[in-house]
């Protein structure tokens, strides 16, 4: 084939100013293939060790109440059992005031059904439980015991038991299916719990029941058979499909984020390549003409040309493919700490085939129009001096290829996705954020040529500058400022997150949560917390679970609910009553009840909920709560602010109807926070029974998570201010010969260095701070649609990191400038004048 | 005098050892003539006009311009010497690609500080004819017309000296003959000194007086030119 003859014949010329154009693809298919293969080694790893996240090949969840004896008849018959209970509680040091929140989990004998709890010591988990010296035995994770300073072999009070720790936890093979944790695990035997006097009727408690059915079983089967014999059992249901349906989630989400990250480095990237191809055509003129002069067709030209660019495209996928195979592995180590299941790190064909095609698409669209550009260049030009670039609209119908090209890489992008509305939205707003920034320079370009030319000659240069036939404008703009907003929008959304958990929460949420709070304590509870110096208000009200399970006297498995609005009727949510309307709540529609109503059941619902579900004011739900069915109707709807962090309940009903049922008290106190200890030790040492969480302790904890969380983001984002910069550093190179010359004629001409430097200084300046400001409003608006729209979140505008941001960009772009400038200056004149 | 060098040498290092380019020129030349530097390629005419520029600096030797020696002066005060005393007219022309003509030619005054900088380019174009081209981009212009250009740049500060290194030697001969028409009466009009380097006999016999070059020397036989 002929245009291969010649393509290969071309390489000899060697690839000077390719560099980047390598760089941008292989940095762009890195990302994108190491953010895949990452992820498909955990959901393997998660896929495998999914019965050991499990426990179990089945496990069902009741709160408040553990299942009757029939449905344990039910499930002992079904394969191997295993009874489990959880709950929040306190463990304290005997001989000190020291004491934490913990997650305390009692375990009957089978446990663990699968895998294997493996001790500091190696010890053996029944032996570790065992009763000894008349002290049950129990092994926490290491955390608990530095912060209250135990070891093996001390004692530790849990409610009104005492137990021996026996050993610390190396690794809880369930841990993984545990989506929210507060505090650290302390592990004893089940039998153990009575004599905590912790698990009471209406107590925050959570019963767990595994089961490991025989060998060959069909699971989804057992399921539905479960189902149709306990159809109002109330249990949430999970099986070894999806053993940490929570952490599976997260990686998604994850994947997803970080992959489109990955498409706009490889985006920004797409502007190098389209700039690389276009200074290397550029300086093919001559070539070409004289091709075109001995009797090369245009198509010939193209087809040369477009084989040069597929084949260095490949030699960028290539070694993307490998960093991308290479990133994951690296991490291995980091990261099998960190997680509660084996990752095994290896050769994942799907993500790195994805990658592979996302930046051959890449380089195929952004190389199309420079390529059809230069088959244009006609034989002629050989008779003229083309210094300047050609300004010429390719042929229509690579035009349309290009089209078609940029099309197939937004449906890839959209249909490779499960969450498709995102990736929508991702592809609209890359789409608009291209457009804008391509908009952007062209209106730079055309508003400093339409300027007043400016006295001084400094000034005058420099806005000429931004105008030349060639000037690095709008490749500047586009490239850097798409970089550069990436990172705006991941900064701004960060930023609110932090935001929200350290300081906006801290501010407006109560310094405590009190929760199993008997009745009878209750009314001592609030005097002797009120007793505290430098606690402020005490709010605490009944509390209780239910679960919505008819709407109009229809099966709400029946009912469409909106997604934002599923999590209410998905198994069980905490209830209440009240007489007066809960602080702070906003009545939207209907009218609170009088405070001393004695009717029929009325509830009071958060509208948002009652929008998701389409019901409103006159509606009926039927609520199970402890196995009771209550049908009340809506009295009212309420607007409920979350982010206060205050006691806040979907369902708040009217008096009358559900005090007869078992329940607790909870409670939030707001403090001083030099009254905080004082008031923890205070209550919990009178009542050993009530938990206290320490909302500093448990933002914390969401914090360290939002922390590492932040890493990865960040990582991935400043990948693509990478190819930003890349691609800013190509159209500063390629304008570099342009720039020597030009410092040389002007050195001539009388300029002093002074001068240029200060000519070019004001033109990237100006360049940076446009640039700056333009991505400092598309990334901030991005950022805003992101935590308004998608988080549901208030929006703080954080002008610091907008501003750091901004101008870090602006030292950039101004730093490569005058290097390059500099460069320039130290040319001396004469060889250069002597040898053109 | 204007030009006064003495003694000038200027060795360059190269991969095969040092090489010396000007061996010790002498050279006087009066305000206001016209003298033509010709020898064969390589001599060392156009390092001698460099210097004279102050776009190089002689390794040995005193240059002195107008009063003013340039040995001592730094890189800036050079630039700054030669925006206002210096017009150099190229043989490949050195014109900025990227700048209009009218650009290129208020470049000088521009770096001059002058405030009807554009209207004194669009006269200086106008005299050497190209007050049509004023927004034309140098690719869009002709040999000729590119150098008409270099040439009113050159001339369009005054400067008190004015070198022209082979300005006709990528021109054909009808064009190259209308710019040194137009050099010289240019030369004539502003009174500046002109230093005229060629290959061309004829064209250096139009100057006052004819200096030789070889193997970085001057040939000590100096000619007046014939009138």
């Amino acid at each position: 084939m002929l245009a291969l003859t010649i393509a290969r014949r071309e390489l000899r010329g060697g690839l000077r100013g390719f560099r980047i154009f390598l760089l941008c693809v292989t940095l762009g298919v890195g990302a994108i293939a190491g953010v895949g293969s990452l992820s498909d080694a955990l959901v393997d790893g998660l896929r495998r060790d999914g019965r050991l996240l499990l426990g179990g090949d089945v496990e069902l969840r009741l709160s408040h109440q553990p299942a009757n004896q029939e449905q344990l008849d039910y499930l002992e018959a079904a394969g191997r059992l295993s009874r489990i209970i959880e709950m929040r509680s306190m463990a304290r040091r005997l001989d000190s005031r020291e004491r934490g929140l913990i997650e305390l989990k009692g375990v009957d004998d089978p446990y663990p059904l699968y895998g294997e709890m493996q001790l500091e010591g190696g010890g053996d988990l029944a032996d570790a439980l065992a009763v000894r010296d008349g002290l049950p035995g129990a092994v926490a994770e290491p955390v608990l015991l530095r912060r209250l300073k135990l070891k093996a072999g001390d004692r530790v009070q849990v409610g009104e038991a005492t137990y021996r720790i026996a050993a610390a936890i190396v690794r809880e093979p369930d841990r993984g299916a545990d989506s929210f944790v507060l505090g650290p695990r302390l592990l004893v035997a089940k039998a153990s719990l009575a004599a905590t006097k912790l698990v009471r009727e209406g107590s925050q408690v959570k019963y767990r029941y595994r089961i490991a059915l025989p060998p060959g079983s069909n699971v989804v089967a057992w399921i539905e058979g479960l189902n149709a014999r306990f159809p109002d059992a109330g249990w949430r249901i999970r099986d070894v499909r999806n053993g940490a349906p929570g952490l599976r989630r997260f990686i998604d989400r994850m994947r997803l984020f970080l992959t489109l990250v990955g498409l706009t480095a490889l985006l920004v990237g797409g502007l190098g390549i389209g700039n690389a191809v276009r200074s290397f055509l550029d300086g093919k003129t001559g070539t070409i003409a004289t091709l075109k002069c001995l009797g090369a067709p245009a198509r010939l030209i193209f087809q040369i040309y477009l084989l040069l660019v597929l084949a260095l495209t490949a030699v960028g996928i290539a070694v993307g493919l490998l960093v991308g195979i290479g990133t994951p592995m690296l991490l291995s180590d980091l990261l099998s700490g960190l997680l509660p299941f084996q990752v095994q790190f290896g050769f994942h064909l799907a993500p790195l085939l994805l990658a592979a095609v996302y930046g051959f698409l890449t380089a195929l669209a952004f190389a199309i129009w420079p390529l059809a550009r230069a088959q244009g260049v006609p034989a002629g030009a050989l008779f003229r001096d083309l210094a300047a670039p050609m300004v010429q609209r390719p042929p229509w119908r690579y035009i349309i290829l290009a089209a078609l090209t940029f099309a197939i890489l937004a449906g890839l992008a959209i249909i490779t996705v499960e969450e498709r509305r995102f990736a929508i939205w991702f592809v609209c707003g890359a789409a608009a954020a291209m457009a804008a920034f391509l908009g952007a320079g062209l209106a730079i370009v055309d508003v400093a040529r339409r300027l007043p030319r400016p006295r001084r000659s400094v000034w005058r240069l420099a806005l000429t500058n931004l105008y030349r036939p060639g000037a690095a404008t709008v490749p500047v703009v586009r490239s850097f400022g798409l970089g550069l907003s990436v990172l705006v929008a991941v900064i701004g959304v960060e930023g609110n997150m932090n935001l929200q958990v350290t300081e906006r929460l801290p501010d407006r949420a109560p310094a405590f949560f009190f929760i199993d709070i008997l009745p009878e304590q209750a009314k001592k509870f609030d005097a002797l917390a009120m007793a505290v110096p430098g606690v402020g208000e005490v709010q605490r009200v009944p509390a209780m679970r239910g679960r919505i399970v008819k709407v109009n006297g229809i099966d709400v498995a029946k009912i469409k609910v909106a997604p934002h609005a599923t999590w209410a009727v998905h198994g069980d949510r905490g209830l209440t009553y009240a007489d007066l309307p809960p602080p702070g709540a906003r009545i939207v529609a209907g009218k609170w009840w009088p405070a001393d109503y004695a009717g029929a059941p009325l509830i009071s619902l958060d509208v948002h909920i009652a929008e998701g579900m389409g019901i409103g004011l006159g509606d009926r739900l039927t609520v199970n709560v402890l196995g009771r069915e209550i049908e009340a109707k809506i009295a009212n709807l309420r607007h409920i602010d979350w982010s206060t962090l205050g006691i806040n309940f979907v369902i708040v009903f009217a008096p009358g109807a559900l005090e007869g049922a078992p329940h607790t008290f909870i409670a939030t106190a707001k403090a001083d926070e030099r009254a905080e200890l004082p008031l923890q030790l205070a209550v919990t040492d009178a009542y050993p029974n009530i938990t206290a969480i320490r909302i500093r302790e448990a933002l914390e904890a969401v914090n360290q998570i939002l922390r590492s969380i932040g890493i990865a983001v960040r990582s991935t984002a400043t990948v693509t201010l990478a190819a930003g910069i890349l691609v800013l550093a190509g159209a500063i190179a390629a304008s570099h010969r342009r720039r020597v010359y030009d410092a040389v004629v002007l050195k001539v001409l009388g300029a002093t260095r002074g001068r240029v430097l200060a000519t070019y200084f004001l033109e990237y300046t100006l360049l940076g701070l446009i640039t700056a400001i333009l991505a400092a409003g598309v990334g901030t608006a991005a950022a805003h649609a992101v935590v308004v729209q998608i988080m549901g979140m208030p929006w703080y505008w954080l002008p610091n990191g907008v501003a750091m941001t901004t101008l870090i960009c602006l030292f950039v772009t101004i730093g490569a400038g005058m290097l390059g400038t500099w460069l320039a200056l130290s040319q001396k004149p004469a060889p250069l004048l002597r040898n053109e | 005098m204007m030009i006064d060098l003495s003694d000038v040498h200027l060795t360059l290092p190269s991969e095969a050892g040092p090489v010396d380019i000007l061996r010790g020129v002498s050279l006087s030349v009066a305000r206001g003539e016209a003298v033509g530097l010709v020898g064969p390629s390589g001599s060392g005419k156009s390092t001698l006009m460099a210097i004279m520029a102050g776009l190089e600096r002689p390794s040995r030797g005193r240059v002195n311009i107008g009063g003013q020696g340039l040995h001592d002066m730094g890189e800036d005060a050079l630039a700054r010497f030669r925006r206002d005393n210096v017009g150099i007219v190229f043989q490949s022309f050195h014109l900025i690609p990227t700048m209009t003509a009218l650009e290129n030619v208020a470049m000088p005054l521009e770096f001059a500080g002058g405030s009807d900088a554009f209207a004194g380019a669009e006269a200086a174009l106008a005299e050497v004819g190209l007050e049509h081209r004023l927004r034309h981009y140098p690719a869009q212009l002709s040999g000729g017309e590119q150098q008409r250009v270099a040439l009113a740049r050159a001339v369009v500060g005054n400067p008190s000296l004015l070198l022209a290194d082979e300005p006709t030697g990528n021109l054909d001969g009808a064009t190259g003959a209308a710019i040194i028409d137009l050099m010289f009466r240019l030369h004539l009009a502003v009174n500046s000194t002109l230093i005229l380097i060629t290959h061309d006999q004829a064209l250096a016999q139009r100057c006052d007086r004819i200096v030789h070059m070889r193997d970085g020397l001057l040939d000590t036989a100096e000619f007046e030119a014939a009138d």
